[in-house]
């Protein structure tokens, strides 16, 4: 789960780390309140969205009065950021974080990631704040630094004090990077953070280690023990067809083909939009329904794919392991009468009880595509719908 | 032969009193399986499926005599009951528990250093050995006793395979499900490892998908050592960037963890990779054919 940037920087102050004195505004109002609270000469307006590349779409603006403040706010709020991150489309900046300036002596790199290949913790470091770590670790590798953290231990502090020297922090901040990258950790840990990462972290003129920016992203399998983080998700920043999805434990997300997929299992249900694609057609849509499907489920996840005005067909893939191939054909047949289905649906039925469920789909009535393999399937539903 | 389990596997079922948990218990006597006991605190001395409920795994081992487990435990206590059973030095512990967070994962690893014990999973369909014994979800039936090794990252996508190779005529050996998630015990280097150990496996189809880095270094692996064919498949190859596609592990992120990379990888170090997930099993007999092993892999 994603959080914004100044929810972040929220958490973190808990945590002993150093952060601007900010403030959230929704409106241009609060956002010129906001600065007069500050009370400092030059304030950052800074666009709040869930995803980065804000500074070069023209979303972080640096505002040296309140009449500057005013007119950054205006001009942010409402606008449609497109960045590396947020698709063609963009999002719509909805929030804004005003946030005092800070003299910047020099830019950082500091976060904290699981490392998949160790199964650990690992603290990343690099002097070249600023940029995307993906570019400093693709053209200048030696310049990125790590420290694996044993989960018994914690993050050390030589640890710390190693990557902030690697780093090249000034000798006389050191101590305050450690005490910084330390609270970092405690937030990473107790927080069931899967990404933290300050870029940058900036030393100021007068001597600080200050985080400028935070992105806090959460591991959604800890969400049940961390109710307060759960508070800080913005549904506007998330498709409302997955938002409908989750209330109802199916696996959903949003592309932008006219198929609609639903399968079970996470692993099938990307085959088989591989699948589709590889005979021409465009997946509408991932969908899981998972293991334990019921009519209902499956009748709900008809509505969530049909909701879609893109969709032009349906393919439903099944393997039934677990899931009873009965249970789905009930479930397709129930869901095809509530919602009155129009378009064209192919379904492909194997496992358990299939003989039960391929009955169930022909004494229905309905206009359903039968198919004998995945691959004879998608190729069906691909040529439906052209 | 086969690997990790056999017909003299030993299982017990923790958390055996939930109700997915009585369910393939039953699925699993049915099989063949040993399910010798389960676990369940406060409820020993019950019985499930005609099997003995015990409070601790300890007392379980001890009593039975198991050198397995399985473990149907809700995620929030699954990594307790993970480590509960490495402290009882079972051999082998396979975990299907799904959406287990993974810093209780980072540490039950941790714990695991140095132990005896292999964690299969979790978020896994399990293990199975045709004919002898299935610890796990998986459908029984689509299995059928031959010499084809399966290893994959997703449950269903296995079914798919294992039922491709059966419709075939080609049976199998083990099928293991290492599981999705980011964090886990068995990788791929260690089941391709046991299939090049053991004599009935022919040949292994490894199934991966986006995100990380497991399948490249299994290909480099299987470069380096496989004496044994090894025919892939990646799921995902359309997925966009920066979507967990249901497992928390299958996410592409900072452009690593593509498809076509694992792909290419693996093409580089001699697996050929399946165009589509419908012809799993159609590569894997092309290449038996081409080393002249399809006879010997043919069932009927």
């Amino acid at each position: 789960m994603n959080i914004h940037e100044y929810q972040g920087k929220e958490i973190l102050r808990k945590y002993g780390v150093t952060v601007p004195n900010g403030k959230v505004a929704f409106t241009v109002e609060e956002a010129v309140e906001a600065a007069k609270e500050l009370g400092t000469q030059v304030c950052v307006v800074k666009a709040q969205i869930h995803a980065g590349g804000r500074g070069k779409a023209g979303g972080v603006k640096v505002a040296k009065n309140l009449e500057e403040v005013r007119t950054y706010a205006s001009e942010i709020l409402g606008k449609t950021l497109v960045t590396h991150q947020t698709g063609p489309e963009g999002k719509e900046v909805k929030r804004l974080l005003i946030e005092e300036g800070c003299d910047i002596k020099k830019e950082y790199y500091v976060g904290l990631v699981l490392d998949r290949a160790t199964s650990r913790v690992v603290l990343m470091g690099s002097e070249e704040g600023g940029t995307e770590i993906e570019e400093v670790a693709a053209n200048t590798p030696e310049k990125i630094f790590k420290e694996e953290i044993d989960p018994v231990l914690g993050l050390m502090p030589y640890q710390a004090r190693r990557l902030a020297f690697n780093i090249n922090i000034p000798k006389e901040l050191v101590n305050q990077a450690v005490k910084f990258m330390t609270s970092l950790y405690n937030a990473y840990i107790e927080k069931d953070c899967s990404i933290a990462e300050i870029n940058p972290l900036v030393v100021t003129g007068d001597g600080k280690v200050i985080a400028l920016d935070a992105k806090l992203n959460f591991d959604a399998n800890s969400l049940y023990r961390q109710k307060d983080v759960l508070e800080y998700r913005d549904l506007e920043e998330e498709d409302p067809k997955e938002i409908e999805a989750s209330k109802y434990d199916l696996s959903y997300i949003a592309l932008d083909g006219n198929i609609g997929c639903m399968v079970n299992g996470a692993g099938l249900a990307m085959a088989t939009m591989d699948i589709v694609k590889h005979y021409g057609g465009e997946p509408a849509n991932f969908l899981d329904v998972g293991g334990g499907a019921t009519a209902e489920k499956v009748t709900e996840a008809f509505k969530i794919i049909l909701s879609d005005p893109n969709v032009k067909g349906i393919f439903v893939n099944i393997f039934g392991g677990i899931m009873k191939c009965d249970v789905i054909a009930e479930g397709v047949v129930e869901a095809a009468k509530q919602v009155g289905l129009s378009i064209p649906l192919v379904v492909r039925l194997e496992g358990t009880n299939v003989d039960l469920g391929k009955k169930i789909l022909s004494e229905s009535g309905l206009d359903i595509t039968a198919a004998e393999s995945m691959a004879d399937g998608a190729q069906k539903i691909v040529s439906l719908v052209k | 032969m086969s690997v990790f389990i056999n017909k003299d596997t030993k299982v017990i079922v923790q958390g055996i009193t939930g109700g997915t948990a009585r369910f393939h218990t039953k699925q699993m006597l049915e099989y063949g399986t040993k399910i010798v006991g389960g676990t369940s605190p406060g409820k020993g001395g019950q019985e499930v499926e005609g099997v003995p409920v015990f409070n601790t795994v300890k007392e379980a081992v001890e009593t039975t005599g198991a050198n397995a487990s399985v473990i149907y435990v809700p995620a929030p206590f699954a990594a307790d009951s993970i480590i509960e059973a490495v402290d009882a030095e079972l051999d082998l512990v396979i975990c299907i528990t799904e959406h287990i967070p993974v810093l209780d994962m980072v540490k039950v690893k941790r714990y695991m250093e140095g132990k005896k014990t292999r964690l299969v999973g979790p978020n896994c369909p399990g293990v199975i050995t045709a004919d002898e014994c299935k610890i796990g979800i998986m459908p029984g039936y689509i299995h059928t006793k031959g010499h084809v090794g399966v290893v994959s990252r997703s449950g269903t996508l296995t079914y798919e395979a294992v039922h491709q190779l059966t419709q075939a005529g080609v049976g199998q050996t083990t099928a293991v499900g290492i599981g999705g998630d980011p964090v886990n015990g068995t990788n791929f280097i260690d089941v391709l490892k046991a299939f090049n150990e053991d004599p009935e496996t022919y040949a292994v189809i490894m199934i991966g998908e986006i995100g990380g880095t497991a399948e490249e270094e299994a290909a480099e692996w299987v470069k380096a050592n496989m004496t044994k064919p090894v025919v892939g498949f990646i799921g995902g190859r359309t997925a966009p960037p920066g979507k967990r596609m249901g497992h928390a592990g299958a996410i592409i992120s900072g452009g690593k963890g593509t498809a076509d990379e694992k792909i290419r990888v693996m093409n580089e170090c001699g697996i050929k990779v399946a165009e589509t997930p419908s012809v799993m099993g159609e590569t894997l007999i092309e290449v038996l054919k081409e080393k002249g092993l399809y006879e010997k892999c043919k069932t009927h």
